[in-house]
C-alpha cells in the first residue's frame, strides 16, 4: 500500500468512514475529526511509518507539518519518511 | 450555619519550601519552571517543569517514613507540619475526635509506579517491596497526615483531576461550615515528575517545550509542576476563642460539570460555577476584586475561561484582575488549587496581586486585566479561585480578607 492509502486508511478509521469518502482535498474538520481525534491520528500515524510527527495540539498550525488537508498530511509524512531513511 | 476560616498554611513547590518564599517568589514574579531532573529524562520530548529541587527527604524523614511516603505524601506530610505548626492547634483527646483530612491528589504515588514497573518489566525482577501499594494508593498522603497528627474525624482523597484540591477544600469547608467538625485539614498534593508521569502526558501533545505563558498570545501549553499545599480550615468561633491568627475567611464554593468532553473546556460549565460561588457566597459580580485563574497556558483553555469570567461579570471583568500563577510554579495538577490559594490569601491579606508572567503578546480572546509579569498592589476584599479539570469537573472557591 502506498503512504497515502496508509494515512487515507488511518484516517478513515478516526473518522468512522469508508475510503472513498475521502479524497486529498478533504479537511479532517470536514470528515469530522475533532482534537482529540487529530491527536489520534497523528499518534496512529508515527506508530504506523516509525517517525516521530511535530505537532503541538496548542498550535496546530505552527511548526512545519502541515495538516490543512489530507492531501497536506500525506506530503508531511513522505516528507518524513523520506527523511528517516 | 458556622463561618469558616483559614488558620494555618503550609506549602512547598517549585518557588518555595514553605508560605514565605512562596509568597515572595510570587511577588518577585519569580519562575521556577527549569530543567527536569530524574532517570531516562533525555527519552522525553518534554524537559522542563516546575520540580521541587535543593530537597532532601531524608532530612525531613526517618527511613521508615521514607519506605512508606512517595513524594505526593512527603510533600503532604511537610505542607501539614507547617500548616498544623502555623495554626498553633493543640489537638486535645475531644478535637481530635472530629478533626479530619480532605486532600487532592491525581496520580497517587507515579514515581512509586514508574520505579517498580520499571524493576519488574524492564530488568525482569519478580520481587517488589512489600510496600508499593500502602505507598502509591491516591490516599496515602491523607491518610499518613490523619495518622501523624491522631485525627480520627472523616477524611478522604477526592481525585478531580486539576480541579482535586478545589474539590477537596470545598468538602473540608463544608464539613465545617455545616458543624460536623471544628477543625479540618485540607488542600492538596501532586508529583507526577517521573518519567513515566511526563511521558503520559507528552501523548497528548498539550504541553510545552519551553515555557507557561498563560493568556499571552504565543502560549504553546501547560507546563507540569509539583508538591503540595496544606490549610487549616477552622470554625470561626473556634478559632477566635483560642486567639488564632485568622489568614482569610472561605465564604462560599460551587461545584459544576461540563457532561461535553473529556478534554476540552466548556465556557458554560465553567460560567456556571463561577456564577454558583458567588451565588453561594452572597456576593455581587463588583465585590470580586482578584480571580486567581485555572490559566493552564493551554490555547483551550485560556480562551475559553477568559470567555467565561467575561459572561459572568459583565462590564466588571475588566475591572477585576486575573492571573495565573502556573506561569511560575507550573501545574500541579490534583495539588494545584491549594498552592494557588496562597495567591488568594496574598490579595486578600496583603494586597499584592500575583502577576503572570511570561506575558509576551496580548490575545484579543484573552481580553482582561492579566496583571501581566509584574505583582501589583492593590486592595482587595475578596479572591475566587477558579479549577476547570479534565473531564470536565470544576469547582471555584471564595475567599474574604479577615475581619
Amino acid at each position: 500500500m502506498s503512504i497515502a492509502d496508509r494515512v487515507i486508511t488511518i484516517i478513515a478509521n478516526q473518522a468512522m468512514l469508508e475510503l472513498g469518502d475521502i479524497t486529498l482535498e478533504s479537511t479532517l474538520e470536514g470528515l469530522g475529526v475533532d482534537s482529540l481525534g487529530l491527536v489520534e491520528s497523528i499518534f496512529a500515524i508515527e506508530e504506523a511509518f516509525d517517525i516521530s510527527v511535530p505537532f503541538n495540539a496548542n498550535v496546530p498550525s505552527a511548526g512545519d507539518f502541515d495538516i490543512s488537508t489530507v492531501g497536506a498530511i500525506v506530503a508531511g509524512v513522505q516528507r518524513l519518511v523520506a527523511q528517516q531513511s | 450555619m458556622k463561618r469558616v476560616v483559614i488558620t494555618g498554611a503550609g506549602t512547598i513547590n517549585a518557588l518555595g519550601q514553605d508560605v514565605p518564599s512562596t509568597l515572595e517568589a510570587m511577588r518577585e514574579g519569580r519562575c521556577g519552571i527549569g530543567d527536569l531532573e530524574f532517570r531516562d529524562v533525555e527519552r522525553l520530548s518534554i524537559r522542563i517543569g516546575g520540580q521541587v529541587k535543593g530537597y532532601d527527604p531524608e532530612a525531613a524523614f526517618t527511613r521508615q517514613e521514607l519506605a512508606l511516603y512517595d513524594k505526593f505524601t512527603q510533600f503532604a506530610v511537610i505542607a501539614a507540619r507547617q500548616a498544623i505548626a502555623q495554626s498553633g492547634l493543640e489537638f486535645s483527646e475531644e478535637l481530635s475526635l472530629r478533626a479530619g483530612v480532605v486532600l487532592g491528589n491525581s496520580g497517587g504515588g507515579m514515581t512509586t509506579l514508574d520505579e517498580n514497573y520499571r524493576s519488574v518489566y524492564e530488568d525482569g525482577k519478580n520481587r517488589v517491596h512489600p510496600f508499593v501499594v500502602p505507598k502509591l494508593m491516591n490516599n496515602a498522603a491523607a491518610s499518613h497526615v490523619s495518622m501523624a497528627w491522631g485525627l480520627r474525624g472523616p477524611s478522604f482523597t477526592v481525585s478531580t483531576a486539576c480541579a482535586s484540591s478545589n474539590h477537596a477544600m470545598a468538602q473540608a469547608f463544608q464539613m465545617v461550615h455545616g458543624g460536623l467538625c471544628p477543625v479540618m485539614v485540607t488542600g492538596g498534593s501532586e508529583s507526577m515528575l517521573c518519567f513515566g508521569g511526563v511521558k503520559a502526558w507528552e501523548g497528548l501533545r498539550v504541553m510545552s517545550k519551553d515555557a507557561c505563558r498563560p493568556f499571552s498570545a504565543n502560549r504553546n501549553g501547560m507546563v507540569q509542576g509539583e508538591g503540595a499545599g496544606i490549610f487549616v480550615f477552622e470554625e470561626y468561633e473556634h478559632a477566635r476563642a483560642r486567639g488564632a491568627e485568622v489568614w482569610a475567611e472561605v465564604i462560599g464554593y460551587a461545584m459544576s460539570s461540563d457532561a461535553s468532553d473529556i478534554v476540552m473546556p466548556s465556557k458554560q460549565g465553567a460560567a456556571r460555577c463561577i456564577s454558583g460561588a458567588l451565588r453561594d457566597a452572597r456576593l455581587n459580580p463588583e465585590d470580586v476584586g482578584y480571580i486567581n485563574a485555572h490559566g493552564t497556558g493551554t490555547a483551550a483553555n485560556d480562551k475559553t475561561e477568559c470567555a467565561a469570567v467575561a459572561d459572568v461579570f459583565g462590564r466588571h471583568a475588566d475591572r477585576l484582575m486575573m492571573s495565573s500563577t502556573k506561569s511560575m510554579h507550573g501545574h500541579l495538577i490534583g495539588g494545584t488549587g491549594a498552592v494557588e490559594l496562597l495567591a488568594c490569601i496574598m490579595a486578600v491579606r496583603d494586597g499584592v496581586i500575583a502577576p503572570t508572567i511570561n506575558f509576551q503578546e496580548p490575545d484579543p480572546e484573552c481580553a482582561l486585566d492579566v496583571v501581566p509579569n509584574e505583582a501589583r498592589e492593590a486592595d482587595v476584599d475578596v479572591a475566587l479561585s477558579n479549577a476547570f479539570a479534565f473531564g470536565g469537573l470544576n469547582a471555584v472557591l471564595a475567599l474574604r480578607r479577615a475581619e
